[in-house]
């Protein structure tokens, strides 16, 4: 019995590092308990389990949090949106810097005020997407971060929500371990937009569950970096009802450890559902996507859209899995995952995977890995471009085809801008 | 304008000589013709001079005005005047022609120390320019040569010359692929940019692009060398008897 003991040890260090709820009771009792009972009985993710073959998860266990001086943008990424901005502060919630949370067409209440009050929908989402989601694969990050979240926000929409909602997280000491959990549920007919940026932490840990009723919409924009010393776990949890759709963009650049998994099942029929992301790493840089897409319904449509572009030993890393149950006839599977190496130094580890039990579904994957092309290249300083700037172009060009799944042209526009500005940066 | 002496050239990868000594030189205001069978190294020498990689220079030189070009990357040569029409140009998505154009003008005016041109400006001389060579605002929003016919691609590559305005210009088969009414666009935008002050080398197999775009001096290469030099006339011997003919009067 070694194995298992040694696996509870590695849950009750996780669980150490971080002070207990002070809500214990109600639905959010239930769910720290059930997720704590969770965490014990399969452990911290340790370098042999199959989903962390690439990616050493020793940063994000290790009892201490490695400081982290970070770098903040003069003008943030979505600044000029017309949008509702909550302000986390090392992963604390500051209604100071917030703006009121009302909102038409949306609920919005900070976590640890939802928790102390019995709030029928939250019940079914909070943990408990989290929880749907561990079968068949374990993802204990998660479960620790359900046990011990304090922070975060409950939001349901009930229509069509006119202006984004901004989660800003801004960072101020440099030890800060943080940990948010969202709660939203998106109702019939409903839509809404949530926008996520900022440092956040120098260790940060955070879930977010959604469900998205039948015929509602949910996107989601993120901007990640330009904080290098950061050390990210994100997971994504949703449950789509019919005809509902969810679209989820990341923009990744810089960090040296970032996971971020997206954990999506189609509950209704004839559901869509896009995850994309667009990542640039230069020198000591992780960045891991892991995505689980499980079509349980009739006539949806999944669509995975990963590019990455290391260079000076950088590392990308791509799980992604598109799972058919038997029942989910007509199903639309997509996934794409590609690496654009800029030298011989950086690598890119993808696994892509199709698990298909129904007959008659139209899935497919690719997965590519390649340098610059030169002829494009040759072509564009033939005619005066420098060098420097072309393979900028190039790179900007492999990266659309992630930021154009952004629904918004407007967001999509603010990304490429960040990531143009990231890159004039970088060639000085 | 171009002055290429002696040039011997050899593949990268492989211990292969490709040009044998090339000697050539193009006067300011000049049109002048390369023929020559497959094989006789007119590509390389086009991709030698404006900067491609894959190619070992071992001997010889080629200057522009003077200065030498050789040692310049790609981009140096285009600002200092020099351009290629591609023979097969090159579809990029992902980038924006008219992004692509303007980087490109910009990029060469700045490394000649000139102002660059605004967003506004530019979209002025693009479309004065465009509209000359018949091609939409369409086409321009496009990404580079991207889902272009034969004959758009072609065109397109002209309105980067027109837009950049070279001193000497490069063309590398851009008859082929090319329908009759294709090309005699081609031909026309390319005349319309004869000047003075510009020089052209237009490498062909067929004396037909010259019906359309008539040259001072035709030569014949064969072997990495130009063997044979002579005014139009010699493009229609080609013409006629086929290269077989001159090759053994040379040999």
């Amino acid at each position: 019995m070694a194995l298992p003991a040694q696996k509870t040890d590695g849950a009750d260090l996780l669980l150490a590092r971080h002070p207990s709820p002070s809500v214990t009771t109600g639905w959010a009792g239930e769910a720290q308990t059930y997720a704590r009972a969770r965490l014990q009985s399969m452990g911290a993710p340790q370098r042999r389990d199959e989903y962390w073959k690439f990616t050493n998860p020793a940063l994000l266990i290790d009892p201490e949090t490695r400081a982290a001086v970070l770098e903040t943008d003069k003008v943030p990424v979505f600044d000029a949106v017309d949008r509702l901005k909550m302000v986390f502060v090392d992963g604390k919630f500051s209604a100071e810097l917030s703006d009121d949370l009302s909102l038409e067409g949306v609920e919005i209440e900070h976590l640890s005020d939802a928790m102390s009050k019995d709030i029928h929908w939250v019940r079914e989402v909070f943990g408990v997407l989290e929880a749907r989601g561990q079968t068949p694969v374990a993802r204990p990050m998660a479960a620790l971060n359900t046990a011990v979240a304090q922070d975060g926000l409950v939001i349901r929409a009930t229509a069509e929500v006119s202006r984004p909602i901004s989660m800003i997280y801004i960072h101020q000491d440099d030890s800060s371990d943080a940990v948010i959990h969202h709660a939203i549920r998106v109702e019939e007919g409903a839509s809404l937009t949530i926008l996520e940026n900022g440092p956040a932490a120098a260790r940060f840990n955070k879930v977010m569950e959604i469900e998205v009723a039948d015929r509602a919409a949910f996107n989601h924009v993120r901007a990640q970096g330009r904080d290098h010393e950061r050390k990210a776990t994100t997971h994504m949890f949703a449950v789509l009802g019919e005809e509902s759709q969810l679209k989820s963009f990341t923009l990744t650049v810089n960090g040296v450890l970032t996971r971020n998994e997206a954990v999506i099942e189609f509950k209704g029929d004839n559901a869509s559902a896009h995850v994309a992301g667009a990542a640039a790493g230069d020198g000591d840089f992780h960045h891991d996507d892991t995505v689980f897409v499980t079509h349980d319904a009739v006539n949806c449509e999944s669509r995975q859209v990963f590019k990455k572009v290391l260079r000076n030993g950088a590392t990308g890393v791509f799980q992604g899995k598109i799972l058919v149950k038997a029942d989910a006839q007509k199903t639309d599977g997509y996934q794409i995952s590609q690496g654009l190496l800029l030298d011989d130094d950086s690598q890119f580890l993808a696994k892509p995977e199709l698990e298909i039990y129904a007959d008659d579904v139209a899935c497919s994957h690719g997965s590519t890995c390649g340098a610059v092309d030169e002829t494009a290249l040759f072509y564009l300083t033939s005619r005066g471009v420098p060098r420097s700037e072309a393979q900028d172009m190039l790179v900007l060009a492999f990266l659309d085809e992630a930021i154009q799944e952004i629904e918004d042209d407007a967001l999509a526009d603010d990304i490429r801008a960040r990531l143009q500005a990231w890159m004039a940066r970088r060639r000085g | 304008m171009l002055e290429i002496k002696n040039l011997h050239v050899s593949l990268e990868e492989e211990e292969k000589q490709i040009l044998k000594g090339v000697d050539l030189t193009v006067g300011a205001g000049q049109v002048h013709a390369i023929m020559g069978p497959n094989g006789s190294g007119k590509s390389t020498l086009s991709y030698v001079l404006s900067g491609r990689d894959g190619y070992d220079v071992t001997e010889g030189s080629a200057t522009l005005l003077g200065e030498d070009i050789l040692e310049m990357e790609p981009e140096e040569r285009a600002a200092a005047g020099l351009f290629l029409a591609f023979q097969y140009p090159v579809e990029i998505p992902g980038v924006g022609n008219m992004t692509f154009l303007r980087t490109a003008l910009n990029g060469q005016r700045k490394a000649r120390g000139e102002e660059e041109l605004n967003a506004a400006e530019f979209l002025k001389l693009v479309r004065e320019k465009a509209k000359a060579l018949k091609i939409d605002a369409d086409m321009l929003k496009r990404p580079v040569n991207v889902g272009f016919s034969g004959g758009e691609k072609k065109r397109n590559e002209i309105l980067q010359m027109s837009v950049l305005e070279p001193k000497m210009c490069i063309m590398d088969e851009t008859d082929s692929g090319l329908d009759v009414d294709a090309m005699k666009l081609v031909a026309d935008g390319v005349n319309a940019l004869r000047d003075a002050g510009r020089s052209f080398l237009v490498i062909t197999h067929y004396q037909r692009l010259l019906d359309h775009i008539q040259p001072d001096v035709v030569h014949i290469m064969a072997d990495g060398r130009i063997v044979k030099s002579g005014g139009p006339d010699l493009a229609l011997e080609v013409e006629n008897n086929g290269y077989a003919d001159i090759l053994s009067e040379v040999a």
